[in-house]
């Protein structure tokens, strides 16, 4: 494996456009956009972490095994939220009410 | 490639080998071959196998009569806790993967050590802590939430040694994770030259498909242990239904990662199968890919089931159908396995030896057990029988009839490779009979007690059950009489057994072309490679 | 430690063989880390799902611009870091050290500006488990927010802490002239450890500072 050699200026500039998506999300953060507040930084928030994996952490110049490594971290741990919300968010679905529920689970007296 | 052969190819003069190469405590505690770390875990899981193993004997005494206590309700509570806890973590998990898989990963792929021999030996001494700790737990007094911890009962209510178990399990977990990083790194970058992905032993494809586990899956069962020391320490809600929490949430996040467990359980084992059956039959595995990536499958396909240990916990009803549909699916690559091991026995030559005998006993244990898992999967069929002994029985098949049993195979198997003697074949015959019989009377009575609505976790029981459960404790004596008997033998054998060549069982392997025992650098010259696992020579179809 | 690196341990065949080991070793690690967080974050969802007002309330009352100017400090830190691995990369010793120590003082700035808002927290009465009493009314769930507030923050700056001793372990071996262009495997290594903790609190900053518009 050949250990890619990159040139500062790039880093300065992933370095740069970091600080410039983390102005943007801030400012965002001032102003209410409804459930659009959550998706634009999330949305952010990937791009600067895309950035640093692929550029800080040398992943874009890496084999194909590191990526598979850091791709299969990240959608196990969409497997572990995803898989435990299809409980979560379908406990109001169920068609006959238990009795002893009152309206959400979590909410018990 | 040798054939069977004869002993003593050595000179007179003693040749150096790994246990002879120095002498003395500081050069095993601080040894970072392999091959002594192996048996620093072999030690230390005889031991914790003891401890929870004579938990299990209280158990079972208790439930000789319905109704007379042989312990305290409370101290019972602690007793299947402490069973669970020691015979999970501190012996089922390591039990093969560091005893067999640390001993034998370098050797069958070519390798002179692992990749991090230093992380090999903190990897034991990690163990070693966590075990500490919960020994102490033990000592003290015990933990009585049960293996599982189920909040808010452990992180609220339970005036038992909690924290001391939880730190306890929480250190070992990062054992656990050193191990499998350590495996995966070793199989990817150091296998011998010619030693390609599908030459490997099925071993091997077991012992990743267990440390890709370890690697996605212990750190959150880490997180859920400590979640629940922060709830107990600081009175949080994360779990609390009265501070807003959800008791679901701990369980989600437990059995994400204690249903891989048990593959982590089964799928070394599975492993050391593969290799018995090939040998004692003389024959190539059946569809060696497919039993290659059926490891892989398993233990992929295990991560996604976990909610049907929560059918009756307050999941919803579309989660419990998600989760169903998804856990049969976990039964095929497992069948798969079966169906290739049994036609790899087809006009096979096979022979009886003791690791032949645990290695048959195992598909058929495995399987019964296996099934069983059909029926919890469907929703109908674990409502009624859910926290019955039918589950009891349901994973003791799998993870003793199954998983011990090919532990003891594979050790039987490699006794020869680890230290250098043969162990005495008659009684290892004998203890394997005793250890099958022994084992079914344990539990097959349970399928049928559970069946019948009898409640695990409970010190008292209906009359109607008496017999049943006498059988099952009977079952425990002589099993662990069958468990006993090894130790024994296998200890005298290291000083009395008859010195081993370096290929007893003329198999292929190469584990068996080296020395028995193996040098410390393992190989005189790094070995090449030439052809696929276990080419046995194809039989002539004989003349009856 | 080995007393040179320039040279593979007994169990390599040789120096690449030992640098794509440890190279596919810490990614292998950083899964690891990826699900222990992960962990966190799923109990953060569901709880966010289930009591979003609490949660907007509680992000409302953190400090939103000191969160901010705390992310660049640590992005910051991943910039020296990076620059880091650069000077090791050509052989440049001196230039090496000062990163790492620059890295190593940006990242404590990160923690000294996290304690300082633990401290505010702390007399505000807003540390769940120690006299939690907010003023003025407020959601019943907010608490929830702020057990997983401390309790995310509180794992990252633990892993910041054990970074911090691991720089401070390669400040060491750089000035002692450890490291060449053919091996310094270590800085590369526990680089990544850095921007991956780097990466932690790029997604903490918006899920615990930004829920809902102020």
């Amino acid at each position: 494996m050949k250990h890619h050699v990159i040139h500062p200026l790039t880093y300065f500039l992933v370095f740069f456009t970091l600080l410039i998506l983390t102005g943007v999300t801030t400012a965002v953060g001032f102003y209410d956009l409804g459930r659009w507040n959550t998706v634009v930084a999330l949305a952010i928030a990937v791009c600067k972490a895309t950035l640093v994996v692929l550029f800080f952490m040398h992943l874009r110049y890496s084999g194909a095994l590191p990526r598979l490594v850091m791709l299969g971290g990240l959608f196990w741990l969409a497997l572990l939220i995803g898989l435990t919300l299809v409980d979560n968010l379908t406990r109001g679905w169920d068609p006959a009410p238990r009795g002893w529920e009152t309206t959400s689970s979590a909410q018990r007296p | 490639m040798s054939t069977v052969s004869v002993e003593d190819p050595e000179r007179s003069e003693s040749p150096v080998h790994y246990l002879n190469i120095h002498y003395g405590v500081k050069s095993w505690l601080l040894t970072t071959d392999h091959k002594r770390i192996a048996l620093l875990y072999l030690a230390s899981i005889t031991f914790f196998f003891l401890i929870g193993g004579t938990a299990a004997v209280l158990i079972r005494m208790n439930l000789l009569t319905p109704t007379g206590l042989l312990v305290e309700p409370a101290t019972y509570n602690k007793l299947f806790s402490i069973h669970g806890i020691v015979m999970v973590f501190f012996f089922l998990i390591p039990s093969i993967p560091a005893v067999l898989g640390n001993f034998l990963v370098p050797l069958m792929i070519g390798a002179r050590d692992l990749a991090f021999p230093k992380l090999n030996l903190l990897s034991w001494y990690v163990y070693i802590v966590g075990g500490m700790f919960t020994l102490y737990a033990v000592i003290a007094g015990g933990v009585d939430t049960g293996w599982t911890f189920y909040a808010p009962y452990s992180s609220t209510y339970s005036n038992s040694h909690v924290m001391a178990t939880a730190l306890g399990v929480f250190i070992t977990g990062f054992s656990s994770i050193l191990t499998g990083l350590n495996f995966i790194v070793t199989i990817h970058k150091m296998r011998a030259p010619g030693m390609t992905w599908f030459r490997l032993p099925l071993f091997i494809w077991a012992m990743y498909a267990t440390s890709v586990i370890f690697i996605l899956g212990t750190p959150v069962l880490g997180i859920s242990i400590v979640l629940i020391a922060l709830e107990r320490a600081f009175h949080l809600g994360f779990f609390n239904p009265a501070l807003g929490g959800d008791p679901l949430l701990f369980q989600h996040l437990f059995w994400f990662y204690s249903h891989p467990a048990v593959y982590i359980m089964i799928l070394p084992a599975m492993g050391v199968e593969s290799e018995l059956i090939t040998c004692f039959s003389r024959k190539r595995i059946f569809g060696y890919s497919f039993v290659a990536m059926s490891s892989l499958a398993i233990a992929l396909l295990g991560f996604l089931v976990w909610a049907h240990h929560m059918f009756v916990a307050g999941v919803s009803m579309y989660a419990g159908m998600v989760f169903s549909i998804l856990s049969y699916l976990v039964g095929v690559p497992s069948s798969v396995k079966v169906f290739n091991w049994t036609a790899t026995l087809y006009k096979g030559s096979i022979s009886y030896s003791a690791p032949m005998l645990y290695g048959m006993g195992f598909i058929g244990l495995f399987s019964m057990g296996g099934v069983t898992g059909m029926f919890l999967a469907s929703l109908g069929m674990d409502v009624h029988v859910h926290d019955t002994y039918f589950v009891i029985a349901h994973f003791h098949y799998i993870m003793v009839g199954g998983a011990v049993m090919a532990y003891l195979g594979g050790i039987h198997y490699w006794w020869p490779k680890i230290s250098g003697r043969l162990y005495p074949e008659g009684w290892a015959r004998f203890s394997a009979l005793v250890i099958f019989l022994g084992f079914n009377l344990t539990f097959f009575p349970q399928y049928i007690l559970g069946y019948l609505g009898m409640p695990r976790r409970y010190p008292v029981y209906p009359p109607e059950f008496q017999v049943l459960n006498v059988m099952s404790t009977a079952g425990a004596s002589i099993l662990g009489i069958g468990y006993l008997i090894p130790l024994i033998y296998l200890i005298w054998s290291m000083r009395y057994g008859p010195v081993a060549s370096s290929n007893p069982w003329g198999a292929t392997g190469l584990e068996w072309k080296t020395a028995s025992p193996p040098p410390t650098e393992n190989f005189e010259e790094t070995p090449v490679v030439t052809e696929e696992a276990y080419a046995y020579p194809s039989r002539e179809v004989k003349v009856a | 430690m080995p007393e040179s690196y320039a040279v593979a341990a007994h169990q390599f065949d040789d120096l690449e063989q030992q640098q794509e080991a440890s190279s596919l070793g810490i990614w292998v690690f950083i899964a690891t880390e990826i699900m222990f967080f992960g962990g966190l974050f799923t109990g953060y969802t569901v709880y966010r799902t289930q009591y979003f007002a609490s949660f907007v309330a509680g992000s409302h009352l953190l400090d939103l611009k000191l969160g901010a100017f705390n992310t660049a400090v640590l992005i910051g830190s991943s910039l020296t870091m990076a620059l880091a691995v650069y000077a090791a990369q050509t052989g440049k010793r001196k230039a090496l050290v000062v990163f790492l120590i620059l890295t190593m003082i940006l990242g404590s700035m990160f923690l000294g500006i996290k304690f300082s808002e633990y401290a505010t927290k702390y007399e505000h009465h807003l540390i769940p488990g120690i006299r939690f009493a907010p003023e003025g009314a407020y959601p019943p769930q907010m608490e929830l927010y702020f057990s997983f507030y401390f309790a995310m923050t509180a794992l990252h700056a633990l892993h910041m802490i054990i970074g911090l001793g691991l720089l401070a372990v390669l400040v060491g071996m750089a000035a002692r002239g450890r490291f060449s262009p053919e091996s310094h495997n270590p800085v590369e290594v526990i680089g990544i450890y850095w921007h991956f903790v780097d990466i932690v609190w790029i997604f903490l900053f918006p899920l615990l500072y930004l829920v809902g518009g102020r």
